[in-house]
């Protein structure tokens, strides 16, 4: 039989090794962000911030597949909704400063995404994910026929403009720890909502939906929020990204978007934190790697190949397969 | 002219053709998806790349080896078929069981892999094929002008699809096509071979697809890129329709052409949109599509 056990030194025990998780964990938030501190010294700028963008707009998504298990086919929308409307608005009014500007497309977005969510949450598994890619869809038609997106040349030119009037942001590196700033503030957003009681409901809703219900939770509530939060922050994520490349294109409402996003997701490990961070750079690197050397139009196959092997071979991503690893040999 | 709705007629049945002409593609297309996903709940985003490779291999055929139309009708589909039979035995098996969401994501990485080889090799301007010499011209219909090949790709799509159909739902390998999709340890153990069945059927599906890119090689530009462009529009129509719903992915396909072809006259401006408006209409008053069981 096993020893008598005291209860007191097992918490006791259990309290230290979470405090000393905690610190490992702090000290780890701290290298990295002394190293996104650091980033544009060693590396191009704009470049970062194209990272930056693409890595919130997987976040946004991953809020929605990896935490709460809606495969949303359609987050292309929302990204260029949010880039549109605050790279014309930035393009048109010019006394609007940037920041609102990126507020006016985020609303919008946000706003689409409450009709899109509306219209899709009733549906389950694969039908949800071909409603959302049926309603971007119509709105990216819509995108290619309105005159003020300047259909298949896109918009051009949209001027950063200055932050609250004052901090301009033609700078690059001023532009870079704005678009920083706001990334990590959304990042702490969704991590404070993933460990809240609310993310806890949608981990629920994920795992066993007909028990949520049961519960007592009115499920479909919880999901709308959720899409929405992730439609806002995809949209933001746009508006930056219009903001940092002064341009807005199609290529944003086009369903390859939608696809790539998802790409980031798995790739970087979808249901973790960090996992659609480190998917997006891997990605957007990858890309841009491949465009400099001779494997220049390879690009999408190569993409494509990733996309067969994550699926096959490493279903948990990046972060996810170290976790794994970690528990493994390390815990 | 006799005027309908103040449209002249001639143009109103010649955007009627098209729209059956278009439909007879999207039915033959979501037919295969529907084949794929019924049986097998495979939802494939490469059907798309496998439509291209059947336009494509039909003018690469021609080009290369002097292989006609009339014997790329039956090879090109084999070819792509037996081509979908390695997929599915070297990729899709290995996530059988798994979320159907997981075969959507493989499949549209397959698509990309196809796609973007293809682009590299032959580019994205399109691929010239002439069709063979019987169906030049065509019949004056009085207030229309009737090209014989549209004529030859509607009857044929009808009987192929109509033959599909017959099968799985009224013959005896349809019955087991469905029993050994629904319950394969029972197959099994009555000594029919599910996972070559499985194969087949996924190479079948394809095969379809490959049919109608022969059918669309001579009337539409082939090129690397045809696929992408057309998939997103078939699933609205399967999802119209009914996953897996075999008589529905018909009947919807060709009612989605026609209701095209009809906006396209009355309001073009709607027309690329309007498959997608329907099918969100739908899905609000039948969750599960038109012809669909309720899940």
């Amino acid at each position: 039989m096993t020893q008598p056990v005291n209860q007191a030194e097992i918490q006791k025990a259990i309290l230290e090794q979470q405090n000393a998780d905690n610190r490992k964990k702090m000290i780890l938030n701290g290298v990295l962000l002394l190293l996104l501190l650091a980033a544009p010294f060693a590396m191009y700028p704009v470049f970062l911030m194209k990272i930056l963008c693409f890595a919130l707009f997987a976040v946004a998504f991953n809020l929605l597949f990896g935490f709460t298990g809606l495969l949303s086919f359609g987050h292309a929308a929302f990204l260029a909704t949010g880039s549109y409307t605050t790279g014309y608005l930035l393009s048109n009014y010019s006394g609007l400063t940037t920041e609102l500007g990126i507020i006016a497309g985020t609303a919008v977005a946000t706003a689409l995404g409450l009709a899109f969510a509306l219209l899709s949450i009733r549906r389950q598994g694969i039908y949800f994910a071909m409603v959302t890619l049926a309603l971007s869809q119509l709105v990216f038609f819509f995108f290619v026929q309105s005159e003020f997106t300047g259909g298949e040349d896109g918009m051009h030119g949209i001027p950063r403009g200055k932050l609250f009037g004052l901090i301009n942001l033609d700078d690059n590196y001023n532009m870079y720890y704005f678009v920083l700033a706001v990334f990590l503030g959304c990042y702490l957003l969704v991590q404070r909502i993933v460990s809240s009681p609310y993310g806890q409901i949608l981990k629920a809703i994920k795992q066993n939906e007909p028990r949520a219900i049961s519960l007592g939770y009115n499920v479909n509530r919880y999901k709308v929020l959720a899409f929405v939060i992730s439609a806002a922050l995809a949209g933001l994520a746009g508006s930056m990204k219009s903001v940092v490349f002064q341009l807005a294109s199609l290529n944003d409402a086009h369903w390859h978007m939608s696809g790539e996003v998802i790409l980031m997701t798995l790739v970087g490990g979808m249901g973790t934190l960090l996992g659609p961070v480190v998917g997006a750079t891997f990605v957007v690197n990858i890309e841009y790697q491949l465009s400099q050397g001779p494997l220049r139009d390879w690009v999408d196959p190569i993409l494509g190949g990733i996309f067969v092997l994550t699926v096959l071979a490493f279903r948990s991503g990046i972060v996810g397969e170290i976790q794994k690893f970690v528990k493994k040999n390390l815990g | 002219m006799s005027m309908i709705f103040g449209v002249p007629l001639a143009v109103l049945a010649g955007q009627l053709l098209i729209g059956v002409i278009n439909g007879a593609f999207y039915a033959l297309l979501s037919l295969g998806l529907a084949v794929i996903f019924g049986l097998l709940k495979i939802i494939n985003f490469a059907h798309g790349a496998m439509y291209m490779l059947g336009a494509m291999s039909t003018v690469i055929l021609f080009d290369a080896l002097g292989i006609n139309y009339w014997v790329a009708l039956f090879v090109a589909p084999l070819l792509v078929g037996a081509f979908g039979v390695v997929i599915e035995y070297f990729l899709l098996r290995r996530i059988a069981g798994q979320d159907h969401i997981y075969s959507l994501l493989l499949t549209f990485g397959v698509a990309l892999l196809i796609g973007g080889v293809l682009t590299n090799i032959y580019g994205v301007s399109g691929l010239r094929y002439s069709m063979p010499d019987v169906f030049q011209g065509g019949m004056k219909l009085g207030f229309m002008f009737l090209p014989y090949y549209r004529v030859w790709v509607i009857v044929l799509a009808l009987l192929i699809c109509f033959g599909t159909w017959f099968m799985i739902e009224k013959t005896k390998l349809g019955a087991y096509l469905r029993a050994g999709t629904e319950d394969s340890q029972l197959m099994q153990g009555f000594g029919i071979n599910v996972p070559l069945l499985i194969s087949l059927t996924y190479g079948f599906g394809v095969m379809l697809a490959a049919f109608a890119g022969v059918l669309a090689a001579p009337i539409y530009s082939v090129t690397p890129v045809m696929g992408s462009h057309i998939l997103i529009t078939v699933f609205a129509v399967v999802v119209i329709g009914g996953m897996g719903s075999i008589g529905g992915a018909i009947i919807t396909g060709i009612l989605m052409g026609v209701i095209e072809g009809l906006t396209k006259t009355f309001y073009p401006p709607a027309s690329s949109a309007v498959i997608f408006l329907v099918m969100v209409v739908v899905l609000m008053f039948r969750p599960s599509g038109l012809f669909g069981k309720e899940a």
